[in-house]
């Protein structure tokens, strides 16, 4: 017991590693997820196409295997030298655009044509109608669902202790094999991960009512 | 001289869905200060006619001239036509998000790129004329369906347009919200605001309209001074359905 109280400072700041890959892959799935879903509305024929090969492709496939695969096929192979945690925010992140591309689309289909029809007939361009109509209200409508995607990253980010990455369950397994002692140290793990999903959905469920407007509701 | 008082004119306009032809050559014109009123059962191709004439729609034959010059041509710009004709939606369509000043001046601020300050003036102006000054700062859930109607109005009209269309502006409102809809109508129509408004309410026709054009078929089956075309038609289908408008509508 004393010896894994030695060991909570060192898994304690893995809460910061743990914390960049959630917050590099979201916001790397938030712009990519952003892009296509208006890609896949309001793009042509071959957007389309494209987008849902990837959207396919990264939902298909487990994450162990994408990290694998870009850590030592991909990357390798196209000549970047990506680090472990570097490699993993990257592959967090495109898998994350295709769940986060799925939300918004949803979120944006949900609004219906009549609000960029508006738009349009006041002498709006269509992308300045996307930009300024459609997509305040279809972001607030995600909300709920984005949480979730928030809540998954935060537990699948544990799997990049496969890469090496110094997240929390890396570190918390060097604990066990420095201490022999498992109960105590995953329980520990367990916990710090519960604490990070309740923070985060419950900071975006401040956010989410903080921007409600009357009317205009999330599905939840 | 003559010319440059035409506001809209219309020259055999056609449209087709999947094969079925909803607009069947359409051709009217309409002066400054004039108020037209469409009528005509459901599915003549009174709405797609109005969609056609400010390019929401493409038209697939015909020409549309707006102030002398043509619209319906490859080189117009239709972000800047649109912006000259305002259009009033049957479901209001007002910006969700948004309070009922800034669905006014939304539109003023990104497109015609006035400051916000000055947005917000003209804005404040647009709602007073349309008596929802205390309700500025209220969101379209927070309104009724005239109210929501009302603003969408003073949104369009905003833009400073040449010319309004109105595309049954009355029929998803509540019996009792229509007067205060029309009301406003009225009052831009005692304005001279040129305007081409399908309606059903024969009330408004008779008080303002210069012509009622029956629509029928994709084309226009008759027009003329509303007195005429509602007491006197000269078609059979006009002359039912005017009677069968004149047991629903009612009110006296």
């Amino acid at each position: 017991m004393a010896a894994f109280a030695e060991f909570l400072p060192y898994i304690l700041s893995g809460t910061v590693w743990t914390l960049g890959l959630v917050a590099g892959g979201i916001g790397i799935g938030f712009v990519i997820g952003l892009v296509m879903a208006i890609g896949q509305i309001y793009g042509g024929q071959e957007a389309k196409v494209i987008i849902h090969a990837y959207v396919w492709f990264f939902r298909s496939i487990p994450l162990l295997v994408l990290l694998f695969l870009f850590y030592w096929g991909v990357f390798p192979a196209t000549g970047f030298k990506l680090d472990p945690l570097a490699c993993s925010i990257v592959v967090l992140g495109l898998r994350s655009g295709a769940y986060q591309s799925q939300i918004f689309r949803g979120a944006i289909l949900s609004l219906g044509d009549t609000q960029l029809l508006a738009a349009r007939a006041l002498g709006m361009s269509k992308p300045r109608g996307v930009f300024h109509i459609v997509l305040p209200q279809a972001l607030r409508i995600s909300m709920p669902g984005w949480s979730n995607e928030y809540a998954t990253m935060i537990k699948d980010s544990a799997i990049t202790f496969a890469l090496g990455v110094l997240e929390i369950l890396t570190r918390t397994r060097y604990a066990v094999s420095a201490t022999h002692e498992a109960l105590i140290p995953y329980f520990f793990a367990g916990g710090l991960f519960l604490v990070l999903t309740y923070a985060g959905t419950k900071a975006v469920n401040i956010v989410y009512e903080r921007t409600k407007i009357p009317g205009l509701v999330g599905r939840l | 001289m003559a010319e440059t008082n035409v506001v809209l004119k219309v020259e055999g306009l056609e449209k087709s869905f999947a094969g079925i032809r909803i607009l069947n050559g359409v051709s009217f014109e309409i002066d400054r200060g004039q108020i037209k009123v469409i009528c005509g059962p459901s599915g003549s191709g009174k709405s797609t006619l109005l969609r056609c004439l400010n390019l929401i729609t493409q038209p697939d034959k015909g020409q549309v001239w707006l102030e002398g010059r043509e619209i319906t041509n490859e080189k117009s710009d239709v972000n800047r036509v649109r912006q000259r004709i305002g259009f009033v939606f049957q479901e209001f369509n007002l910006f969700n998000h948004l309070t009922a000043l800034k669905n006014v001046s939304i539109a003023l601020e990104k497109v015609k790129k006035m400051s916000k300050d000055e947005a917000n003036d003209l804005a404040m102006k647009e709602l007073a004329r349309v008596n929802l000054a205390n309700d500025a700062h209220k969101y379209p859930a927070e309104l009724s369906g005239g109210q929501k109607q009302r603003v969408a109005i003073a949104r369009a009209l905003a833009m400073n347009p040449v010319i309004m269309f109105y595309d049954e502006p009355t029929s998803a409102l509540d019996p009792h919200l229509i007067g205060e809809v029309l009301d406003v109508m009225k009052k831009l129509a005692q304005e001279k605001l040129t305007s081409l408004v399908v309606t059903h309410e024969i009330g408004f026709a008779r008080s303002v309209a210069d012509e009622i054009m029956f629509m029928g078929e994709g084309k226009i089956l008759e027009h003329g001074p509303p007195s005429e075309i509602i007491e006197n038609p000269k078609h059979e289908v006009v002359r039912q359905f005017f009677k069968r408008i004149n047991e629903l509508y009612r009110r006296d």
